[in-house]
């Protein structure tokens, strides 16, 4: 059983992306601080799919948020590609809960949000493309209201893909889903990671979610937040979630945590 | 009758009309039957109103009202939309002005109109000037709150994009709080047309307030000032439903919930 | 104490155990009055970053009113600037309330203003809201009743002032008429729609838990539109306020709408008129204030939580 192990690189990938070095995150209000991260040191390699698992408001939010540049540690640093992290940048797009989506656009304009900068022909070309890619298409005059929550969740990802982005940061996206769809939605998001190969940071609170899709699994505790443990996945893509060593990686998490196993 | 049945469409035409066919019937024998003075009947009414049609003078004087309130209303929105989007995006800048507005905001608007005339003059602009103070502060608080009340990962989303702050008001704020401002633009249309009638019946000598005091004032016909009051409520609500038109249009009517 | 000494530079190289008793030793004092040296300095170092942070607070609390003294300052210099016989200075404003006080009017007019917007607002209150809730409970009564309440409620209620001096004569129930007209129809619509938007799943639940229509009403409906109607209440009163100091400029002759009136037909003195326009600001506001406090009452804020 793996525990709290030195971090192995993938084979494929090449070269540091994510870098974080004694991160401390202190929140302080009206005299009282609270620590909720706590000399948090991670490395993310490129085109790597790394999951942040543990607890609800254990701090894999605040975590997130600070790598992403909405949040400045209170002491460490925050590097991707050996450059500071120092606020929000389109090279790295965050993925809320679908409620992200702006609802006063069409899935053509959220798609094409990002894209000011392009010409008009070649943004109508790249929305077009993106649309195709997460399977809306047909959909591109339709606002969000009219869409179903895993329509709207695939329309924020087709947003943040279309700025072509480094790294991709997602924030409990398929949290107000329902189960089937959220187990069609991971099939969807590692096929389109296996087209546009991203570096991506994924947060939740479901164990199986985090087996099924990363690479690595970074296991927080409750806050203050530290890491506890980083489990390699070393099973290749499509994954058997009935594999004995699917189940072996899954149970050690489980074990570390704390939780029953017998319900 | 099935209480929980779900009503039909029909039904939506059928029990107002039912409503008001039984308001008319009651007023009529009321007045029939009480041989009172102090109130019109409907038939009476019903004869003024065709009255003032006949004479134009109806069509005038909606005009007016409705010209006066266009000049206010929109002044009120063209000045209290940029103010309050400033004062919802720099908190500091609301909490120095706040105090001001809201010792401002309960006097009045015909309280404002001595000091109105020394300003303006008896006459339209006058009125227009306090149409202008009563739609003013209703406008300016709800661009306020639409702002304040944008939610926090629209905002990160668009300076995660790359947005610059100008770029981050016009094209995430704005939009976001748009139906709050709806609202608020519409219940401001709704005060401006009360302050509009009460100005002109004190300020001014034309329009539909001006007709219900001058109806009573030249020869007690309250039959025109009832007729008066009548279309000043209709004018008024047919103003609030074409505002809530434009919350129907889709990139507004997702603010409204189911 | 530990300054920019020799003997430091070979203080910073020791870790924290060695670096006291080298300064025990160098002082000559016991380690326990060191650390209570060391930790009232501690102190005295928060208390002044503390009293900074105080100053700033309180000098950020104190923006508006630097704000509004600009305004005033401003407004008194345009008047000495270009002397309008008709508009007052502030200080005249001020001399104008003194006035009033000293012939003890201001008492007089505030509380009669006060008393009609109690008598008017109460009798909306008590007719209005009962007969919403009743109406709204009901999708057809509510769908006969709406579009005629859509159009009454355009209706300024000063526009009523004929019928209203024709039934009630001028004075005080005039003005009462008013005041309740101008806050009927908002109440009514403010019950109608408070019934309008009860979850039907709290309807549900206590019809499942056998609540009979009694039980339902006093157990259910009733705390579930008690946050609306609050709201509605409130901002009812601040139209109540509105519309009785428009209805005292025509149709009495006390209150703060009547002082505006008469100080300046009687003798221009619009010193006064500014007054009472202030006047009516500050109590319009105390109201409003007065009403927010009670959507804190615990029990009704369960309507206002930010989740």
């Amino acid at each position: 059983m793996s525990s709290g192990e030195v971090i192995i690189s993938p084979p494929h990938m090449v070269g540091t992306k994510l870098q974080v070095e004694n991160l401390n995150v202190i929140f302080t209000r009206d005299g009282k601080s609270t620590a909720v991260l706590q000399d948090i040191n991670l490395e993310v390699s490129e085109g790597e799919f790394v999951c942040l698992v543990g607890p609800s408001g254990c701090g894999k939010s605040t975590l997130l948020n600070t790598l992403g540049g909405f949040l400045s540690p209170t002491s460490g640093t925050v590097s991707i590609d050996g450059e500071v992290v120092r606020g929000p940048d389109p090279r790295r797009i965050f993925v809320f809960q679908e409620r992200g989506v702006f609802p006063w656009l069409t899935v053509e304009g959220n798609i094409g949000f990002g894209l000011f900068k392009l010409a008009h022909s070649e943004r109508q070309v790249r929305i077009a493309h993106y649309v195709k890619m997460v399977g809306l298409g047909g959909f591109e005059d339709a606002y969000p209201s009219e869409l179903s929550g895993g329509m709207k969740q695939r329309l924020e990802v087709a947003r943040a893909l279309a700025v072509n982005p480094d790294m991709l940061y997602l924030d409990e996206p398929f949290g107000a889903l329902d189960s089937i769809t959220r187990h069609t939605m991971r099939g969807e998001l590692l096929r389109i990671w296996e087209t546009e190969r991203k570096t991506i940071v994924f947060v939740t609170h479901d164990i199986d979610e985090a087996v099924q899709l990363a690479d690595r699994v970074v296991v927080m505790s409750a806050r203050p937040a530290v890491i506890q443990q980083i489990v390699k996945i070393d099973i290749p893509h499509p994954r058997d979630i009935s594999s004995p060593r699917y189940l072996e990686l899954r149970d050690g998490i489980l074990q570390q945590i704390g939780l029953a196993h017998k319900i | 009758m099935n209480p929980l049945a779900e009503p039909n469409k029909w039904e939506r035409l059928l029990w107002p009309m039912l409503a008001s066919a039984l308001l008319l019937v009651l007023w009529h024998y009321a007045v029939l039957w009480s041989g009172t003075k102090v109130l019109p009947s409907p038939l009476q009414v019903e004869r003024g109103m065709l009255e003032l049609l006949y004479k134009n003078v109806l069509w005038q004087d909606i005009g007016s009202s409705l010209r006066r309130v266009a000049i206010g209303f929109g002044a009120a929105t063209a000045l209290g939309i940029p103010l309050g989007l400033i004062l919802g995006w720099y908190p500091a800048a609301n909490q120095i002005v706040n105090p001001v507005m809201q010792i401002l905001r309960p006097i009045s608007p015909i309280a404002w109109i001595p000091v109105a005339i020394i300003l303006f003059g008896v006459g339209d602009n006058a009125a227009v000037f306090l149409i202008f103070l009563g739609a003013f502060f209703p406008i300016v608080v709800a661009c306020v709150n639409g702002v304040s009340n944008v939610p926090l990962f629209y905002r990160r989303a668009g300076r995660n994009f790359g947005l610059m702050p100008a770029q981050l008001l016009t094209r995430v704020v704005f939009p976001a709080a748009l139906p709050q401002i709806i609202i608020g633009l519409r219940m401001a249309l709704g005060i401006a047309w009360l302050v509009v009638v009460a100005a002109e019946m004190v300020a001014v000598d034309s329009g539909l307030g001006y007709l219900v005091i001058d109806a009573r004032n030249s020869g007690k016909r309250y039959d025109l000032v009832v007729a008066a009051m009548i279309t000043i409520g209709v004018v008024g609500l047919a103003l609030d439903s074409g505002f809530r038109r434009l919350e129907a249009i889709k990139s507004i009517r997702w603010g409204f919930g189911k | 104490m530990i300054g920019h000494h020799p003997r430091s530079l070979k203080l910073a190289r020791m870790d924290d155990d060695h670096a006291l008793d080298y300064v025990v030793d160098a002082v000559g004092k016991s380690k326990l009055e060191c650390a209570r040296i060391a930790s009232k300095r501690q102190h005295q170092v928060k208390n002044a970053k503390r009293e900074r942070k105080n100053i700033l607070n309180l000098l950020v609390r104190l923006r508006p009113i630097a704000f509004i003294a600009v305004l005033l300052i401003a407004w008194q210099a345009a008047v000495s600037r270009h002397p309008v016989h008709t508009l007052p200075s502030p200080w005249g404003v001020v001399g104008g309330i003194a006035d009033l006080l000293r012939h003890g009017l201001l008492f007089k007019y505030v509380v009669a203003s006060l008393f009609r917007v109690t008598w008017g607002f109460g009798l909306a209150t008590i007719i209005g809201i009962p007969l919403g809730l009743i109406i709204g409970w009901n999708r057809r009564s509510e769908m006969a009743i709406n579009p005629l309440v859509q159009v009454f409620r355009p209706i300024s209620p000063l526009a009523w002032i004929p019928l209203a001096i024709l039934w009630f004569g001028v004075g005080d129930s005039a003005a009462i008429f008013l005041i309740f007209l101008g806050c009927f129809f908002p109440l009514l619509l403010t019950a109608i729609n408070a019934v309008k938007n009860i979850p039907s799943v709290y309807v549900n639940a206590g019809r499942n838990f056998g609540l009979r229509p009694p039980d339902l009403v006093y157990r259910v409906l009733y705390p579930a539109v008690v946050p609306q109607l609050l709201i509605g209440l409130r901002i009812t009163l601040g139209i109540a306020w509105l519309v009785v100091v428009a209805a005292e400029m025509i149709a009495v002759d006390s209150g703060l709408g009547f002082l505006i009136v008469d100080a300046r037909n009687a003798g221009n003195r619009y010193d006064l008129v500014v007054a009472g326009m202030v006047m009516i600001g500050l109590i319009g506001l105390l109201l409003d204030t007065a009403m927010r406090s009670l959507e804190t009452v615990k029990s009704f804020r369960w309507a206002y939580s930010e989740d």
